[in-house]
């Protein structure tokens, strides 16, 4: 169906649930930079718990997915018709791009869907399908809340989990520095006065995003 | 000075191509890169070989009928230029230099390095002009025109219809070309009065013919020999985007 979409409504739509994507980025890392403020991990287990059970961020939560869906669809959709646009290859590969990172969305993309199916094993699916989280224990009180906390610590106590994570929220990192300005140049956005802000802030979302995720894993191991 | 030359030789559309290797000797480096080539098909006519079939016409950076992608750049090296206005001496002496077509499933390779770049002339018929009622010629600033659009719309009338935009990027998205185009009009009161069945029908003609999308690169805007801006893509897709909700 959306190929019968004109290539730049869906390159709106694609931009748009990035941005969308962009700005959980933010909320959800403030909610895990919380686990390095509070060694009880009270905090974390808390917000988790209103996060898990509050009625309007349940419906959030199918909208990000619904957002997660329509970018990676339309992702692949745009990918293989420009595939399909050149046929034939250069014998010598043009580099003329702005940035690099420009050349490889796809791969960042398909790498970051990879990493989110396993990040879903690990906590989504643990926490909601097969309920196998143990119970937040306070001063020796159950809590009734589940401890998230914890699951995250045991993980990045084994360096597998910390090198993989770090090399995925990379990943990560090199899709948003194209990402950012790409969004506002696909909804039209371009103005010499503002576009040089928005290319800047750009990189700062990027580094400031990407270098938050995995101060974490880093905290936890090397303090554990 | 001596080259050695790598070009793409295709007998006919649907012939299987592959690259020859030609080596050039004593071309002076104020020759230009066409005058490079004419010396190498005076050599194979001479020898009673077929030449290789290339696209120019005026030679003077204004027709837009000249391409070939050299080294990885359309156009080649340099930048702000047509291939007609390249001089050997940005070459080394000895340098290799490899010469393609154009290569996108809509500009099918006619022989050799020439493309059919018919796609582009039916963009142009799906919306680039203004419909008038012949008449008497209208006085010149009859109309009151802000002199920041009458500039920017001349930049994006500067665009010769080349299509090294295509063969730039990764994508062969043709939006560079297709926005100059929507933009000289958009940009101006006589093009606004179509502005929206316009930008409508050019996008969908762009999209029939199957030219990529684009992923914003940017490498379109760096290979342009008329330096059209990217701006211009911006400006189409606001347009895309008012014509389709208002
Ligand atoms: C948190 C995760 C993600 C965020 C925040 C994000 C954000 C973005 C944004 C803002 C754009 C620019 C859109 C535009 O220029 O119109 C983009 C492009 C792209 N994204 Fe993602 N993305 C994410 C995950 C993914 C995933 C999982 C895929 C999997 C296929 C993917 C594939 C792509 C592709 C192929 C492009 C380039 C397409 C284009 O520019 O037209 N992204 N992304
Ligand atoms: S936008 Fe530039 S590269 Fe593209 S067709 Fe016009 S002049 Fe050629
Ligand atoms: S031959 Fe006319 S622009 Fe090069």
């Amino acid at each position: 169906m959306s190929v019968m979409y004109s290539s730049i409504t869906k390159k709106i739509w694609m931009s748009l649930m990035g941005l969308f994507l962009m700005i959980f980025l933010v909320v959800h890392l403030g909610i895990n930079l919380l686990l390095l403020f509070d060694p009880t991990r009270e905090l974390f287990n808390e917000v988790a718990h209103f996060m898990g059970t509050n009625p309007v961020i349940q419906m959030f939560q199918w909208v990000l997915f619904a957002g997660f869906v329509i970018h990676m669809f339309l992702g692949v959709v745009l990918q293989i018709q420009n595939w399909i646009a050149r046929p034939k290859g250069y014998k010598v590969k043009a580099s003329s791009e702005e940035s690099v990172f420009s050349r490889y969305m796809i791969h960042t993309g398909i790498i970051i869907f990879v990493f989110l199916i396993i990040h879903f094993a690990n906590f989504f699916f643990k926490a909601k399908v097969f309920h196998s989280i143990p119970e937040f224990v306070l001063d020796g009180t159950p809590t009734g809340m589940e401890d998230m906390g914890i699951l995250v610590m045991k993980l990045f106590e084994l360096p597998e989990y910390v090198i993989g994570y770090i090399i995925a929220l990379l990943v990560l990192g090199f899709h948003l520095d194209h990402a950012f300005q790409s969004a506002f140049q696909s909804l039209g956005i371009n103005h010499r006065k503002y576009t040089p802000f928005i290319k800047g802030f750009g990189h700062f979302y990027t580094i400031v995003i990407t270098a938050g995720y995995i101060i974490i894993p880093l905290f936890i191991y090397f303090s554990k | 000075m001596d080259l050695k030359l790598k070009i793409w030789r295709q007998a006919g559309p649907d012939a299987e191509g592959k690259f020859v290797h030609y080596p050039v000797h004593n071309i002076s480096k104020d020759a230009s890169f066409l005058e490079m080539m004419d010396i190498l098909n005076e050599e194979l006519v001479a020898n009673g070989e077929e030449p290789v079939a290339f696209d120019h016409d005026c030679r003077e950076g204004i027709c837009g009928m000249c391409s070939l992608y050299i080294n990885g750049h359309p156009h080649g090296p340099d930048d702000s230029i047509t291939t007609c206005q390249l001089h050997m001496r940005k070459f080394k002496d000895g340098e290799t230099i490899v010469i393609e077509p154009w290569r996108a499933k809509p500009f099918p390779i006619i022989k050799d390095l020439m493309v059919d770049r018919t796609a582009f002339d039916e963009i142009i018929q799906a919306g680039g002009y203004v419909s008038i009622n012949t008449g008497g010629v209208p006085d010149a600033n009859a109309i009151p025109i802000k002199k920041e659009n009458a500039d920017l719309a001349m930049d994006a009338a500067a665009c010769i219809g080349c299509g090294a935009c295509v063969a730039a990027c990764k994508n062969a998205s043709a939006m560079l070309f297709v926005s100059a185009k929507v933009s000289q009009f958009a940009l101006l009161p006589q093009g606004r009065v179509e502005a929206k069945r316009r930008v409508e029908n050019m996008v969908a003609k762009m999209d029939e013919l199957g030219f990529g999308n684009c992923t914003n690169t940017y490498a379109c805007e760096a290979e342009c020999p008329k330096d059209i801006s990217i701006a211009n893509i911006a400006r189409m897709n606001r347009e895309f985007l008012m014509a389709k909700i208002c």
